[in-house]
């Protein structure tokens, strides 16, 4: 049984509807706690002892939140800047994340044709994730491929529905260890290892 | 009278008050000392303007009066229940130990047991009159010596009835039936006494009662008529109402009006009914004041220095060490003891009145009468320059008793902050900026607070922190900011004026009880104003929201939001505001809350937000689809 840490961002959930129905579909297994940043410190007064110690009960860290502006909800970047100490997460001596796992579950409003070179926004999310990706290399973490909701202004809730069974399933193989190391590395989002029926909306 | 000669004497008191009491104030030496010093000038022994002064004496008595209502005003029952140990314990051993002690001193210098009673009686009261209005003046009302002295006056309040009960007994019963307001009506006082009794009981039940049932809706009934006037009519009725009721039963009216005040202290009027009332309290005290100068009787005074001057300091002295050994043993602290004992060991005003009635059963000859009335005056006439010996030579004393010690400190390191009042309030701010390694200096009227903090190595100085000459031995020069946290609003606007005038680069930040006090704030021109009944209402807001199951941050953000917008509200009614306008009834509250809550309306709201909102983007694909 990993044991996985799921570090939740979103200021406005009241408005979400992917977001929310994600939330629905978390599986309640003991391996997988649910952390929510804007309902623990509104006021972003982030206790980082506590941050530090749930860190380290836990193998993988996942961070799910909508891909504002082409990245994360301030008090995500707030939590970096504050938890992930020299010493501690990174430099000579910094090796507590070590070896643990990083991975991003966003949702964004393009669609998967508008993240290429020739699409709308030019660059891939794996481009537009590479901050992540460094951060987690530089606490020596593994980055993993995210799991991405594309297209979100236009899946109707049907869609969504089908987009949060397949999160669902994600949580649930990776809490039981299912996932192997060739095909986490083989793919390029984790949506792939679960594939929905492509006439999905997005 | 006549008219003419009204307008005359009128002319003579409010000429000397206004002439003289300003002076006073100006030169610091308070009020009371202005208006005694003003009947003295008018007195006889100098320009002799006024003829006889003891019928203005019987009509300014009326303000003592009022200022008990005053004070009942201010004093929850919850309170008074509080205060009932050393009101009875206090107050009940001075009265006792200054009325045994002056009885049987007097019977050692060879008077009857019957005049040295009288003698002791007469003695025993201090001036509620002068110590309340210096305490509140001064802001000591909330000290220890400031409520023990209060106890204390109360207690003899409460005396002065079965005083008045047992002089007759002492004379030898050839007492005509007196006129005197103070004594018992003609017909109450025929009646046997456990009827006498009865009625005493029936009278403050009455009071009781007619306060919750009776007065309340009349209140409600004039205030909705809305004729000014009439409520301040209503409020001058009630007053006096209760003082001939009183006087009937033969009680003390003072008593009977702090009994009505506490009885309203809780009624929505309370507020309205101190306003109307404060003005001609003001007055009539200060007549009082007045005609106690004009009464002094210098002649006597020139016949007989050394015996009058060796009775007024041989009787405050007793008075004096009582209450020193009665505040040790009720655990006052030092100074506070001091302040207690110099301030009430002068002999009140009660003293005219059984003097007066001791007179007419015959217990006591004119002569001793004469002198024992002029030793009143002048023990009344020296108590404003007692409280400034205390406020110029002992408080300093204890001020800076620690701070010779420490003297280096207080020179090399100056605290670039001032905490004015080290209360609830000031105290949170005061430990949130130490935490944060900021050196404050504190100002404190407690000082046994002073004290406790100089054990944890606070800078604290002790006295009234509206006075210029504190204030600048802490440095308020040198400060950059000065946190005005004391708890006396009308203080607080002292302290801003004294600032303003004397150390125009110190920044103020101000504490604000309420809407009304920021508007008052705001007036006089503060910037940053704290309104203690904002910030934490709106985080029990965000509490409630969260408990309902909003989200925390989206909660924090509202209030955050209604925060800024409340402060902009204030600051744009504060402006449109007429400045004269006081609100004093809960109909006048009502209708400014309606225009408040009115105009939140016009609040932003977080909801409307657009920045999270995806709407509009999804109703652009579908139509782009």
């Amino acid at each position: 049984m990993a044991r996985i840490l799921l570090i939740f961002a979103h200021p406005a959930l009241e408005k979400s509807r992917v977001q929310k129905e994600l939330l629905q579909k978390i599986p309640g297994l003991p391996g997988i706690s649910f952390h929510d940043l804007y309902e623990t410190y509104p006021d972003f007064l982030i206790d980082v002892n506590q941050e530090k110690q749930l860190l380290l009960k836990h193998d993988l860290i996942l961070f799910q939140f909508p891909f504002y502006w082409y990245s994360a909800p301030a008090i995500i970047k707030q939590w970096m800047e504050l938890v992930l100490e020299h010493g501690w997460a990174y430099g000579k001596d910094g090796k507590a994340l070590a070896g643990k796992g990083w991975m991003n579950i966003i949702s964004c409003g393009g669609s998967k044709e508008a993240y290429q070179l020739n699409g709308r926004n030019h660059r891939t999310i794996h481009e537009y994730l590479y901050p992540f990706e460094q951060t987690a290399r530089l606490c020596s973490m593994e980055y993993w491929p995210p799991f991405v909701v594309h297209g979100t202004h236009r899946l109707d809730s049907t869609d969504i529905r089908l987009y949060a069974s397949q999160y669902e399933q994600l949580l649930l193989g990776l809490e039981a260890d299912r996932i192997s190391l060739e095909e986490r590395t083989g793919c390029i989002y984790m949506n792939d290892l679960i594939p929905l029926p492509t006439s999905i909306q997005s | 009278m006549d008219q003419s000669s009204f307008l005359f004497q009128a002319l003579v008191y409010l000429t000397a008050a206004v002439l003289m009491v300003p002076i006073a104030k100006k030169a610091g030496l308070g009020s009371v000392l202005g208006y005694l010093v003003a009947g003295m000038l008018i007195g006889p022994a100098f320009l002799n303007l006024v003829g006889d002064s003891t019928n203005v004496m019987h009509a300014a008595e009326f303000g003592v009066v009022m200022m008990l209502f005053v004070i009942g005003l201010e004093l929850e029952p919850s309170l008074l229940w509080k205060l009932r140990k050393p009101i009875v314990g206090l107050g009940g051993l001075q009265v006792l130990c200054t009325l045994g002690l002056v009885c049987l001193i007097a019977m050692a210098m060879g008077y009857e047991w019957k005049v040295s009673l009288a003698i002791g009686m007469i003695v025993a009261p201090s001036s509620t009159a002068i110590v309340l209005q210096t305490f509140q003046e001064k802001g000591l009302m909330k000290t220890e010596a400031g409520q023990g002295g209060f106890s204390v006056l109360l207690f003899q309040d409460i005396a002065v009835i079965p005083m008045l009960a047992l002089l007759p007994l002492l004379g030898n019963g050839t007492a005509s039936n007196n006129s005197s307001s103070h004594a018992g009506g003609t017909w109450v006082s025929h009646q046997p006494a456990w009827f006498q009794t009865l009625l005493v009981f029936a009278a403050v039940v009455f009071i009781i009662l007619a306060g919750r049932f009776l007065i309340r809706p009349l209140l409600r009934i004039v205030a909705a008529a809305r004729v000014r006037e009439v409520f301040t009519a209503t409020s001058l009725l009630l007053v006096i109402g209760i003082t001939v009721l009183m006087t009937k039963v033969g009680l003390s009216p003072a008593l009977g009006t702090f009994l009505a005040g506490v009885v309203l202290a809780d009624s929505e009027y309370r507020h309205e009914l101190e306003s109307d009332i404060e003005p001609f309290k003001g007055l009539l005290l200060g007549l009082f004041f007045i005609a106690i100068g004009a009464s002094i009787n210098f002649q006597l005074l020139a016949n007989l220095p050394v015996l009058l001057f060796g009775i007024v300091l041989g009787l405050m002295i007793i008075k004096c060490l009582i209450l020193l050994v009665l505040g040790r043993s009720f655990r006052l602290s030092t100074d506070q003891n001091l302040l207690f004992s110099l301030g009430l060991c002068q002999i009140g005003e009660f003293a005219f009145v059984l003097l007066t009635f001791s007179r007419q059963e015959q217990i006591i000859s004119n002569e001793i009468a004469d002198i024992i009335m002029a030793a009143v005056a002048l023990s009344m006439a020296l108590t404003p320059v007692l409280f400034l010996f205390f406020e110029r030579v002992i408080q300093p004393r204890f001020g800076t008793l620690e701070k010779t010690e420490r003297e280096p400190d207080t020179i090399t390191e100056k605290s670039p902050v001032i905490i004015a009042g080290f209360g609830h309030f000031g105290n949170t701010v005061g430990r949130f900026l130490k935490a944060n390694g900021i050196g404050c200096t504190i100002l404190d009227i407690d000082s046994d607070r002073v004290d406790f903090l100089r054990k944890f190595g606070f800078k604290v100085y002790y006295g009234d922190a509206s006075r210029y000459d504190l204030l600048h031995s802490a440095g308020a020069a040198d400060a950059k900011v000065i946190l005005i946290t004391i708890d006396d609003a009308e203080k607080r606007l002292e302290m801003i004026e004294t600032i303003k005038k004397h150390f125009p680069n110190l920044q103020m930040m101000v504490r604000s009880s309420n809407r009304y006090d920021a508007y008052d704030q705001m007036n006089a021109g503060m910037l940053h104003i704290y309104r203690e009944t904002l910030d934490s209402s709106l985080r029990m807001g965000v509490d409630t929201m969260k408990l309902l199951g909003h989200r925390s941050y989206t909660a924090t953000r509202a209030a955050q939001t209604f925060l800024k917008y409340d402060e902009l509200a204030v600051k744009k009614l504060s402006s449109i505001r007429d400045q004269k306008q006081y609100i004093n009834t809960s109909r006048e509250f009502i209708e400014e809350l309606e225009k408040i809550i009115r105009n939140d309306a016009r609040m932003p709201d977080i909801a409307r937000e657009k920045g999270w909102d995806d709407d509009s983007l999804i109703k652009e694909v579908k139509d782009n689809a």
